[in-house]
């Protein structure tokens, strides 16, 4: 399945990527699974995506959390906690 | 209810005038103006620069006011936030509630502000004079928005 991810603020600079596009397999079709496929690119992206990382995951635009599903076409976005305000 | 991003800059008596106009059952309009230090966690600030989630941040505003709106008995709701580049004494934030009491308007505003802090997709990057810097989230905002869960 194809799923659209975004990176924002210090962890679109630390994995020096704003937006891309990838094809999840279906056995990973979950926050924690997508995490997982993420982490397993290498160091920098297990370090920054480590579970004890302080890092926040929405859904099609909406806050989610590890078990939140995620199916083709969905748009998922990870990012530092917030800071406005 | 109204939500506005914007790099734009407000006028606070622009807006409460327009929010209330016409509106005679309002008895109180409570707001809140966040501010842009020079000064934060002991460096000089010159400047910062928001970022945000386009897609979500509209979303997620109106989601907080709309949880505001159940939960007290308020007429409306307004809140600006500014996005882009900002100086030290700018306007970032505007959070606005009209009730027929001061309490409910007050409380109000005091539970969107703390949930827009922990929940809205907003970021700081401050300009420091060692460097841009990406502003670390608080935990005392997180103990803050918490308070609201509690029964009281």
């Amino acid at each position: 399945m194809s799923v659209t991810i975004l990176y924002f603020a210090r962890l679109r600079e630390t994995l020096g990527l704003a937006q891309e596009k990838i094809e999840l397999p279906a056995h990973a079709a979950s926050v924690a699974g997508l995490l997982d496929h993420l982490r397993a690119r290498g160091e920098e992206w297990h370090t920054a995506l480590a579970p004890t990382q302080s890092y926040r995951v929405a859904v099609n635009q909406d806050m989610a959390d590890i078990t939140t599903p995620v199916q083709d076409g969905d748009e998922v976005a990870i990012f530092p906690p917030v800071t406005g305000g | 209810m109204s939500v506005r991003v914007q790099e734009a800059d407000f006028d606070l008596s622009t807006e409460i005038k327009a929010f209330r106009a016409g509106r005679p059952e309002i008895g109180a309009v409570a707001a809140f103006v966040g501010l842009v230090r020079d000064v934060n966690v002991g460096s000089a600030v010159s400047g910062l620069t928001l970022e945000h989630y386009p897609a979500m941040t509209q979303k997620a505003l109106e989601g907080i006011v709309a949880q505001a709106t159940q939960r007290w008995e308020i007429f409306d709701a307004l809140v600006i936030h500014r996005v882009g580049h900002l100086q030290p004494m700018d306007q970032i934030v505007l959070v606005a509630v009209a009730s027929a009491h001061r309490s409910e308007a007050f409380q109000a505003c005091e539970f969107i502000m703390d949930y827009l802090k922990t929940q809205a997709p907003f970021w700081k990057q401050e300009q420091t004079p060692g460097g841009a810097r990406w502003v670390d989230a608080k935990a005392s905002d997180d103990v803050a928005a918490t308070r609201w869960e509690k029964p009281f």
